[in-house]
């Protein structure tokens, strides 16, 4: 079959690449050269300003504030995240004590499989919506049930001390659904009989996930976290949709600025797109960091 | 290569394609020159039935919002633009996206003919105007109307219509709806208590109280847009102090925020936030949540403008029967009377300069603001229109009635401002966040004032955001 490989090969790979391109790849540049000029966004007029862009930036407090809270969800929503998923995962997938021999889950798994993957069928603005609903403060689920238990109620999303954790928690709630499920399909690569030997050494299920399971997941771990810390710099529907940056900008995100500068309350869209540039160099840096720190050495079953 | 593998390098191909977010403003500027010439631009012989040169079979490209006010009246002025041009072919459409439906083609020189530019969707005025991008309406003004003999269209027009849409003394927008903002109360629930809507700010406040006694809040307000506070608020300032606390305001002024009138305002409403006579949990509801908890009757007052009615039609109890009233007067000193309340065009409409038709925008314009064209609204819509006298022989509805009661008594004391048209960001983020912490209780009038003026000090110094000034 040697005979014709190229000619095919090209004629597969030609047309997504030039999807790419041309919808990926040129956009980007573009954004490049948008964010050294002054363009306003509603005439094919635009002069060029250099690095003008990026020297209002560098002294824009609101910009520096959204930062700020993206960093915050970069140090907290990976780990949180990862760290719930890798427990569920663990639970459902041998978490069984119970049973006689053998490794199994706890008891009715696949539901809670089913359970957890719910929130990822849903798209972000509903996840947004029905959480808005939950925090409502005199008729949400949440406060209905603190009044209950006779406990004070908060008003969450109004509130500039809580706002921001408020939307933390949905976008921690929104993915760890996915990660039980793909840490559990990594965890059922291991070879069980590691796992019986280890239950015949008599080590706990802490003991387990730390010394075993963890080492044996670095890599779905570490690739876990690059796209956790890519959504932490993100969070631009949850947080445009439940708080829009409120109260007093305590709960942005430089998503959200973007988006307010260039299509919400000024029509900057040169500006927008320093700050879009800005973005991905942030979020590159962060996962090539991720990458690096990282590294360990990979395990092949044989 | 295992599946690690493949995990790992998707992991890197994310990394180019998960920020999508950049790309929302790497929109292309190629497209289209920049050249003033308009050689395809339909153009028409002037005449007397036709004195704006309309090229009869010339088409017509309109672009709605499709918000609360829906999209047929749009194709009932259409037919009526129709009627007279037969020959005229209208492209329709509808979209909540204006801007970014609109934007490719404003870039590229070829935007529609109309644009109803409105919603949360709506391309910021400034950008806009200080772009060139809007074609002058001062030709439509001084067109006769098309039903009133005798009368210009700018004869036909409530006071303010032309004002509002004016950017340095020429007018650009033409704001279809006229919109009154106040104080709205359940006249039922009112007559139920035997309460009485205070028309002074003692008064008020006793009334609250008395309110707040009976086991219901006396305010409500969208805490996640408190800037419908800050409206109340203004109103108070100008009653107080006259028109000009208003043209300070909008000119940008220094200190323009923290006039005597602005503080006397600022004080009199932080009562309603110390003496604890807002709902709890209102800085935690949207528009829709703080107006419905009003709906059912938790709450007494609450501030908005004149769509409420439509807004909350599907919650509203039989019988609510909503009232607008003024803001409540200062003291005896206030330079406007009690009756004076905020009036305003607003539902923008615009004609884009590099539109095709300008000509046939500006017509479809006067046929919008024809006796006939704007009964027509009003009776879908159940709004008010700029046209005078739109509600004649039309049955409207318990709440828009008391808008039309309110809005005669005011009268030439009416009164406006625009620095939101002007400066859109420094009433939706900057006021607005300065409200959020005001009415909340976690700042103070001083604070508050602070906020505001530093926010419209913001505005003032930058220098990529066009500045306009209006006379008082």
């Amino acid at each position: 079959m040697r005979h014709g490989k190229y000619p095919l090969i090209i004629t597969f790979l030609v047309p997504p690449l030039l999807l790419y391109g041309i919808f990926v790849l040129s956009p980007y540049l573009q954004a490049f050269q948008i964010s050294t000029t002054n363009w306003l966004g509603y005439s094919a007029h635009a002069d060029p300003v250099g690095m003008a862009n990026f020297r209002t930036l560098w002294h824009d407090g609101q910009v520096w504030n959204a930062i700020k809270n993206n960093a915050i969800m970069l140090a907290v929503v990976p780990v949180l995240t990862i760290a719930l998923g890798l427990f569920f995962a663990t639970m459902l997938n041998m978490g069984g004590r119970k049973g006689r021999a053998g490794v199994t889950g706890v008891r009715g798994t696949a539901v809670y499989r089913m359970v957890y993957f719910f929130p990822q069928v849903l798209s972000v603005v509903i996840i947004a919506l029905l959480w808005k609903e939950v925090y409502h403060p005199n008729n949400g689920l949440l406060n209905g049930a603190l009044r209950a238990l006779g406990l004070p109620a908060p008003t969450w999303l109004g509130d500039p001390r809580t706002a921001f954790w408020c939307v933390l928690a949905v976008m921690v709630w929104s993915n760890v659904g996915f990660y039980v499920v793909l840490f559990g399909a990594a965890m059922s690569a291991i070879p069980r009989d590691i796992y019986e030997a280890v239950m015949l050494d008599g080590a706990s299920r802490w003991t387990t996930l730390r010394r075993v399971t963890v080492p044996l997941l670095w890599d779905t771990v570490q690739v876990a976290w690059i796209y956790l810390a890519i959504a932490a710099l993100d969070g631009f529907i949850l947080v445009q949709q439940m708080t829009n940056g409120g109260p007093n900008f305590s709960s942005d995100v430089i998503g959200l600025r973007m988006y307010e500068t260039a299509f919400g309350s000024e029509s900057k869209f040169g500006y927008a797109s320093a700050i879009g540039v800005v973005m991905l160099f942030l979020t590159l840096s962060v996962a090539v960091l991720a990458l690096r720190t990282g590294r360990r050495d990979r395990i092949e079953y044989s | 290569m295992n599946r690690r593998e493949i995990l790992r390098r998707s992991a890197a191909a994310g990394l180019l394609a998960t920020p999508a977010a950049g790309l929302l403003a790497g929109c292309a500027t190629s497209g289209g020159d920049d050249d003033k010439g308009d050689s395809g631009a339909y153009k028409g012989t002037k005449s007397e039935q036709n004195p704006l040169g309309v090229k009869e079979d010339a088409p017509l490209e309109v672009v709605i919002f499709n918000g609360g006010f829906g999209e047929e009246y749009a194709k009932a002025h259409e037919a009526m633009y129709k009627e007279k041009y037969p020959k005229a072919e209208i492209k329709h459409s509808a979209t909540q996206e204006i801007n970014k439906t609109l934007q490719p083609r404003f870039v590229d020189g070829t935007p529609p003919d109309v644009v109803n530019n409105s919603g949360a969707g709506q391309i910021d005025f400034n950008g806009l105007v200080s772009q060139n991008a809007i074609a002058d309406l001062g030709e439509l003004l001084d067109a006769p109307s098309l039903d009133q003999p005798g009368k210009k269209v700018r004869d036909t027009l409530l006071p303010g219509a032309v004002e509002v849409g004016s950017y340095d003394g020429k007018f650009l927008v033409l704001n279809y709806t006229y919109t009154a903002y106040g104080i709205w109360h359940s006249t039922k629930l009112f007559a139920d208590r035997g309460w009485q809507y205070a028309k002074t700010w003692d008064e008020h406040i006793a009334l609250c109280k008395q309110i707040k006694a009976a086991g219901i809040a006396p305010w409500t307000y969208a805490g996640k847009h408190p800037r419908y506070m800050s409206w109340p608020l203004i109103a108070t300032a100008i009653k107080f102090g006259g028109p000009s606390v208003a043209t300070a305001i909008d000119n940008l002024e220094p200190n323009a925020w923290k006039s005597d009138a602005m503080k006397a305002a600022a004080d009199a409403w932080y009562q309603i936030v110390k003496d604890k006579y807002i709902l709890d949990g209102s800085p935690g509801l949207d528009h829709i949540q703080s107006q419905t908890a009003w709906c059912q009757g938790k709450a007494a007052f609450i501030s908005c403008g004149s769509w409420l009615e439509n807004e909350q039609a599907k919650v509203t109890p039989a019988g609510f029967n909503m009232t607008i009233a003024p803001t409540p007067s200062l003291g005896s000193g206030d330079k406007l009377p009690f009756e004076a309340i905020r009036g305003t065009a607003g539902e923008p409409f615009m004609v884009p300069a590099k539109g095709k038709n300008v000509a046939g925008g500006l017509e479809y314009f006067r046929v919008m603001l024809s006796k006939k064209g704007a009964q027509d609204f009003t009776k879908k819509v159940s709004s008010l229109t700029v046209v005078a006298g739109s509600t004649e022989g039309v049955e409207l509805p318990f709440g828009l009635t008391s808008v039309v009661k309110a809005l005669d008594a005011s009268g030439s004391n009416g009164f406006n401002w625009v620095y939101n048209n002007y400066y859109r960001k420094l009433e939706r983020e900057l006021v607005d966040a300065a409200c959020g912490e005001f009415f909340s209780g976690r700042s103070n009038p001083a604070a508050f004032l602070d906020a505001c003026q530093k926010g419209a000090d913001s505005i003032a110094q930058d220098s990529s955001i066009k500045k306009y000034k209006r006379a008082a």
